[in-house]
């Protein structure tokens, strides 16, 4: 039976990702800062499946509490077979572009936090030479753009990450996957404008957890990105720079 | 570097941030503009329902046809993320759950399990607060009465910030004032509901063909006291003489014992069907008095003979709209208005005759038309009484609010009423005299909510609450 560690519990995706694992019978440990939201989801599952589900506290950016957190979290589960990394804030990107605390504090929670929690984990990983990793990424990731790239290059740092991460967990057999995700129909982007091609939660989850078992290294979820990320990222930089999105 | 040096944003996003969105029922009549907020957490709904911006209207899945879940240019709450299950306890069969959860969520996880929610609509996909808003009832309302009657107990969240446990016992005047109180008591967050046990997906029972009314109502009367399910298909394109006939469908659950043998071992499984579903509007004139005529007609040739024993799976015995996605826009654009009454025991015959010709004379078909009789009902607002109900879909056409306007009259008359589930257009003053106890609902109302913050579009135009 799979231990599963599942960070930023709360996210709408997380909690259905979360489902899949137990119906198939795994063990886990849901994790936010949001803990009372994190223990309704733990229960409901736990309520739904049969399975033996655990919930706790992590910040993504507090760096200095991520050792004892990720080894707190492998206590209670037994062991430690796969982490799925599943937070992340856009931010106040506007407070973002003028304010270097809130440019850091978004880069935190979307990427250094990541890198802190991800080299923890695949250590043990990597040790026990089995288990998987997987990351949520974004196409936001893929090109800066004017609106959000505090957020987009916190994504693309955490794409890179993962891909060297992904060639050196490799040779011992862990499976890291990372998924650029669309527009998913969640808090991040309710009432926000200009928000197309949107999927439910329950479609992404669904995407998600099929790459999984079927060992994807890098999934766009909807597939339909792939294609057109590969168009956004050949438009040249000099008429890419002038337009709206 | 700790995080102590940075200041982190909580607002991920946020579902603090409303939506413009304009609204509807699921008779897609009337389309309102309301602000649309969607929180995923108890800590957000908290502080929406703090917020004093304007008036807030909890809504669920959206079902009730007309405008029980608006709040034209006001607040809209939408729970439908807040479906958390919470505890099962298997011999009470109590689950607790929030809100946000739909019976469709309920049948997946705990039919396997051998439960049933005891009364369900004619769609599963409504949550826990709209079936006590509302007080829903189902094909065993003669047995089990409305969907209250399960209920031991519910959270519910006042304009004050304030949470209080309702139940009959406990705050029992909330308790009755919210069961039926179409979402203007405060937000139902956690409920306490009991489940009924049964041992298969199956049900048994007859197919009755009823050649007119007097048959229906006889083969009600002679067969409620052995099923607990009961429904007629009733075709009112039909005329004189053949007026009200019906195909009347009354079941059982099966016990696991009664199945064929193959089909025991595993009682609870039932093939899963393909749903087509309605891609987009058909157009207006797609509904005609002929087509519903002849698709009427069709309906009752094809079950010939009279009574036959007959197996139904659970899916297509109580939620057969359901195995058509989106079957509302078979109406078109301008929707339609479903219009439901009840008529007291000794009125409903002659009530039935007058509504049924009144209909046959407009040459308004009513697509699906269903008849069923009520049992015993509580409640302050609950629709239900003991008698027979008739409901009706009517595209919305020049003409139809007169029309119903008429229907309305004829219902009062004979002491009935009309369902606010499904209204979108009855007048304030007949909404008074068919509701006797909403005096004593509004005194409770004013208690909890003095300031009426909690409102919607037809707490309004039905003058439910003062102005
Ligand atoms: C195909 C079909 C068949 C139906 N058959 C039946 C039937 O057989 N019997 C029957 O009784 N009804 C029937 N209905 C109507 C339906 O059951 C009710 O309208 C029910 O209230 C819908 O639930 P909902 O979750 O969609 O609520 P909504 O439609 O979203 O809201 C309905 C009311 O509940 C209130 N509400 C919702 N959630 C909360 C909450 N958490 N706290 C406080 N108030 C809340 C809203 O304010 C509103 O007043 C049917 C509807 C359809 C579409
Ligand atoms: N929605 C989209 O359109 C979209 C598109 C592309 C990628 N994504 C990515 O998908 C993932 C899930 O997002 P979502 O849309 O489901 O949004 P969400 O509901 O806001 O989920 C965000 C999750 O991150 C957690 N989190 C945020 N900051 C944290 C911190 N500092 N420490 C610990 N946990 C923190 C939140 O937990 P708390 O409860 O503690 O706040 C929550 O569980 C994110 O990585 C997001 O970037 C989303």
């Amino acid at each position: 039976m799979a231990k599963v560690l599942i960070l930023g519990a709360t996210s709408p995706i997380a909690r259905l990702l979360a489902a899949h694992f137990a119906e198939d019978g795994a063990t886990l440990y849901l994790a936010a800062r949001d803990t009372a939201e994190a223990a309704k989801i733990a229960t409901d599952i736990s309520v739904r499946t049969g399975a033996v589900v655990h919930s706790g506290a992590f910040d993504a950016a507090d760096f200095a509490t991520h050792a004892d957190f990720i080894e707190r979290a492998a206590q209670k589960l037994g062991a430690l077979d796969g982490v799925v990394l599943c937070f992340g804030t856009l931010g106040e990107e506007d407070a973002a572009q003028i304010d270097p605390n809130a440019a850091l504090a978004t880069i935190h929670q979307n990427f250094t936090g990541a890198v802190s929690l991800m080299t923890l984990a695949a250590h043990r990983l990597e040790e026990q030479k089995r288990g998987f990793m997987i990351v949520i990424g974004s196409v936001a990731g893929d090109r800066g753009r004017a609106r959000n790239y505090v957020y987009g290059s916190a994504k693309a740092g955490l794409h890179t990450f993962t891909q060297g991460l992904r060639g050196r967990m490799a040779r011992a057999g862990v499976h890291v996957m990372t998924v650029k995700l669309g527009t998913v129909d969640t808090r991040m982007t309710w009432g926000r404008e200009g928000t197309l091609l949107t999927i439910s939660p329950t479609r992404a989850a669904d995407s998600i957890y099929a790459a999984y078992r079927r060992k994807a290294e890098v999934v766009y979820v909807p597939w339909f990105w792939r294609p057109i990320m590969g168009i956004v990222k050949l438009i040249p930089e000099r008429m890419f720079k002038r337009t709206r999105f | 570097m700790s995080s102590a040096a940075i200041p982190i944003s909580t607002s991920a996003g946020s579902s603090g941030r409303p939506k413009r969105a304009k609204l509807s029922g699921w008779g897609r009549y009337p389309a309102l503009d309301c602000d649309l907020y969607r929180p995923e957490k108890f800590s957000e709904l908290a502080s929406i329902v703090a917020s004093n911006a304007s008036s807030i209207l909890a809504r669920g899945a959206g079902r009730a046809y007309g405008d029980a879940a608006l709040n034209a240019d006001n607040r809209v709450v939408d729970l439908t993320r807040l479906d958390r299950m919470i505890s099962f306890d298997p011999p009470s069969a109590t689950l607790s759950a929030e809100a946000g959860v739909t019976l469709s969520e309920i049948i997946d996880v705990f039919l396997p399990r051998g439960f049933f929610p005891a009364v369900v609509p004619g769609t599963r996909y409504v949550t826990l607060g709209g079936s006590i808003a509302a007080d829903i009832h189902g094909k065993s309302h003669h047995r089990d009465s409305s969907f209250a009657r399960q209920v031991k107990s519910f959270n519910l969240l006042l304009a004050s910030g304030e949470i209080r446990r309702c139940s009959r016992e406990e705050n029992a005047d909330f308790f009755w004032a919210t069961v039926g109180g179409m979402g203007l008591t405060g937000v139902i967050l956690e409920v306490e509901l009991e489940l009924r046990r049964v041992e298969s997906a199956w049900l048994e029972g007859e197919e009755i063909r009823a050649p007119n009314l007097d048959a229906a109502l006889e083969a009600f009367e002679r067969t409620d006291s052995q099923y607990d399910n009961s429904v007629a298909w009733i075709d009112c394109a039909s005329g004189a003489g053949k007026l009200g006939r019906s195909i009347l469908t009354v079941a059982n659950f099966a016990p696991r014992n009664s199945l064929p043998p193959a089909m025991r071992q595993e009682p609870f499984a039932i093939q899963p069907k393909f749903q087509p579903s309605v891609p987009f509007d058909l157009p207006n004139f797609a509904l005609n008095p002929l087509t519903v005529r002849t698709f009427n007609a069709a309906i009752y040739a094809m079950h010939r003979g009279n009574a036959r024993p007959k197996r139904f799976d659970y899916q297509s015995f109580f939620f057969p709209l359901d195995s058509i996605h989106n079957w509302n826009r078979i109406y078109g654009k301008r929707g339609f208005v479903q219009y439901q009454c009840v008529w007291p025991e000794t009125e409903s015959r002659a009530g039935l005759i007058e509504t049924l010709e009144a209909i046959g004379a407009s040459r308004r078909g009513s697509f699906l038309t269903v008849l069923k009789k009520f049992g015993a009902q509580d409640g302050i607002l609950s629709f239900p009484m003991p008698g027979y109900t008739l409901a009706l879909d009517f595209p919305v056409a020049d003409g139809l609010m007169e029309f119903l306007d008429r229907l309305d009259a004829m219902v009062l008359a004979r002491g009935g009423r009309v369902y606010l589930a499904k209204d979108a257009r009855m007048r304030p003053e007949t909404f008074h005299a068919m509701y006797p106890n909403l005096p004593r609902w509004q005194q409770i109302k004013a208690s909890i909510d003095p300031n009426h913050r909690f409102s919607s579009s037809l707490a309004r135009r039905a003058m439910m609450i003062p102005a």
